[in-house]
């Protein structure tokens, strides 16, 4: 197992500089990096824009500018942002901070919820709650994450506190314009709203999932097996349905990273949190080279290790799989 | 002559009583067929141009009354004739792209899961590449990589334009398709019958078009339907961030108008962010109901009346 994860290490790196430096392609052509500094500091010297171009290896022919840029990155000597001119690793740590938080938050608040839907429609399949439930995620799926914002936002933004007279869920932002420090409940109330758009969808997702997963292992042989020995109906679906039926799943979940980021840039964008997201559309309307590449280099070492995450608990979970 | 007269049912007959049984997807082409019917009539049901406003100013912001059904946006325009129009030119991408996607996904999928080697594994890595990304970062990138190559712009229009949507969402949309036609493809290629028109000497190309692509017209039915959403939606996030078709050419969208109510829903304009929203969420139900009813009525592994 060790070596399994050892040897998957070392094929990620290859993997990784090969996508990046494909992504440093993409952006160099469509962002064009050196119009856009032009276009944002229009009285820069000369010294300046060759500075520029060197801190971010945009002077030369693709690979040597690949490779130019990737002296710094690794150095850490990460080039300051064209617009503000702002230092890239606090902006991008403080975006990976607020992300995360949304994005555990959701992640758990959605699988929880999700999970415990599918089991209970796997429960009584054909039944009049699995009917309803399958329609439910259907219908969750078939609803874009910017519509159940921009839905949400309608409601508490203008009628709650029209209805109520206070606003319970603030609409924009991680904190109330002005405010300073931490304050926990206050940060739990503006990260509620886009949490819930983002949780629908993997509870939408998971749902469909755990059901159609669970009912797979009810008509399995040794389900029949375990059953055939007297065990208690909760034991056999507690020990035997859920672990099995939790085995793709997990899987799924594991490799799902990318569509999570996906919804997260959508919701950030619409209720104005400043994570990965937003971070990243702001970025890309400017045309932001130095921010956006280390996003991309993150994003993409978290979608290999979330695979390899997958792998490596499939080969847990199931003991079947050997990992040579 | 036997006395039990069995009932012969053909497989088509087969998927289209499966089809029908399916009463959501039943009630989905009934509703889609209504819009459909609105939008092709637009000279008669629309009832103002697509820039046109309702009348003299004051008249942005007017709730829903009779001069204006659904109300009207910001500078006074109809929002149910511009619903119409937006319709139009979400569906007329959605189909486009979809079906552009439908048939590059066949080709390549069907080529890679027959032949193998280098250009299987080189194609599936690409998909397994895109797919893993995140989806709206890959197509804002790709987007502006392609509008920024001036050599394109003859054969796929400048990047405000609904020729390029099209095409820069058939680039991601046949990654899906060629997929499920390989899948398809690589269980199909081992059976009896493929062996059989190998063995009297038919040429590959023959296989594929005349065994292996008429033997998936199942999956590559539900592939379309699911790629015309795909694509409705793909459009509807573009135009929401501001990088779909540019709303100047006289053309608006679902998209455009979805995001136009990006900032009205602050002020409490309700009818600028339902009606849009609602149109997008009805139609992209309605076309993935008729996807899950064509994948159970074609797939010949479930059972008569599950």
């Amino acid at each position: 197992m060790l070596r399994y994860v050892v040897r998957r290490i070392a094929w990620a790196i290859p993997t990784l500089l090969l996508v990046t430096f494909l992504v440093y392609v993409a952006l160099r052509l469509g962002t064009n990096p050196v119009n856009s500094y032009l276009r944002s500091n229009p009285r820069a010297s000369a010294e300046k824009i060759a500075q520029y171009k060197e801190l971010n290896g945009l002077g030369s022919n693709y690979v040597t500018g690949y490779w130019g840029w990737l002296k710094h990155f690794v150095t850490l000597d990460w080039p300051r942002s064209i617009k503000g001119s702002r230092e890239v690793l606090p902006a991008l740590k403080d975006a990976l901070a607020n992300s995360l938080r949304l994005g555990a938050a959701a992640t758990v608040v959605g699988v929880v919820i999700g999970l415990g839907i599918g089991v209970f429609a796997a429960l009584r399949p054909g039944g009049r709650r699995d009917v309803t439930v399958n329609t439910a995620a259907f219908i969750g799926i078939s609803i874009p994450p910017y519509i159940s914002a921009i839905l949400l936002q309608l409601l508490f933004a203008v009628y709650w506190s029209r209805w109520f007279g206070h606003t319970l869920f603030p609409t924009s932002g991680v904190y109330p314009p002005g405010h300073s420090g931490f304050n926990a409940v206050l940060m739990a109330k503006h990260m509620a709203l886009p949490m819930i758009v983002v949780a629908i969808q993997i509870i939408a997702v998971y749902s469909r999932y755990m059901r159609s997963s669970l009912l797979d292992v009810m008509n399995s042989d040794y389900m029949r097996t375990a059953r055939s020995k007297g065990i208690s109906e909760s034991q056999i679906l507690i020990r035997h349905g859920m672990r099995n039926a939790l085995i793709p799943v997990v899987t799924i979940a594991a490799l799902d990273v990318g569509s999570i980021v996906g919804g997260l840039i959508i919701t950030e964008n619409i209720f104005d949190y400043p994570g990965m997201g937003l971070y990243f559309l702001r970025a890309f309307n400017d045309g932001d080279f130095p921010l956006m590449m280390p996003w991309m280099v993150l994003i993409v070492a978290s979608i290999l290790l979330f695979n390899l995450i997958a792998d490596v608990t499939y080969a847990w979970l199931d003991p079947r799989i050997r990992l040579e | 002559m036997s006395d039990v007269e069995l009932p012969t049912i053909s497989p088509r007959r087969m998927a289209l009583k499966r089809f029908v049984s399916h009463k959501a997807a039943v009630a989905s082409c009934v509703v889609l067929g209504l819009f459909i019917l609105v939008v092709v009539l637009s000279p008669i049901t629309a009832r103002y141009g697509v820039n046109q406003s309702v009348r003299k100013p004051p008249n942005s912001f007017l709730p829903p009354q009779k001069i204006a059904w659904l109300g009207t946006d910001d500078i006074g325009r109809d929002i149910y004739s511009r619903l119409i129009y937006g319709i139009r030119v979400s569906l007329i991408i959605g189909l486009a792209s979809a079906i552009i996607s439908v048939a590059v996904g066949c080709v390549v999928g069907a080529v890679a899961g027959f032949r193998g080697g280098l250009f299987d594994d080189v194609v599936m890595r690409i998909t397994d590449l895109f797919l893993a990304f995140p989806f709206l970062v890959a197509l804002l990138v790709v987007r502006n990589m392609l509008g920024a190559l001036s050599w394109l712009s003859p054969i796929i229009g400048n990047s405000g334009s609904i020729r390029f949507i099209i095409f820069l969402l058939a680039i991601f949309g046949w990654m899906g398709v060629a997929r499920i036609v390989r899948g398809q493809v690589l269980s199909l290629k081992e059976r009896e019958f493929i062996e059989a028109s190998r063995a009297v000497g038919a040429s590959r190309r023959y296989i594929i078009l005349r065994h292996l692509l008429p033997n998936s017209i199942g999956p590559i039915m539900v592939a379309l339907t699911f790629s015309v959403v795909g694509a409705i939606i793909g459009e509807a996030t573009l135009s929401f961030f501001g990088y779909g078709p540019q709303a100047g050419a006289g053309t608006t969208s679902l998209g455009l108008l979805v995001g136009a109510a990006k900032g009205a829903v602050q002020t409490g304009f309700w009818w600028m962010a339902v009606f849009p929203c609602a149109a997008l969420v009805i139609i992209s139900l309605c076309i993935n109901f008729i996807g899950d009813a064509l994948r159970d009525a074609t797939d010949p592994r479930l059972e008569m009346g599950q």
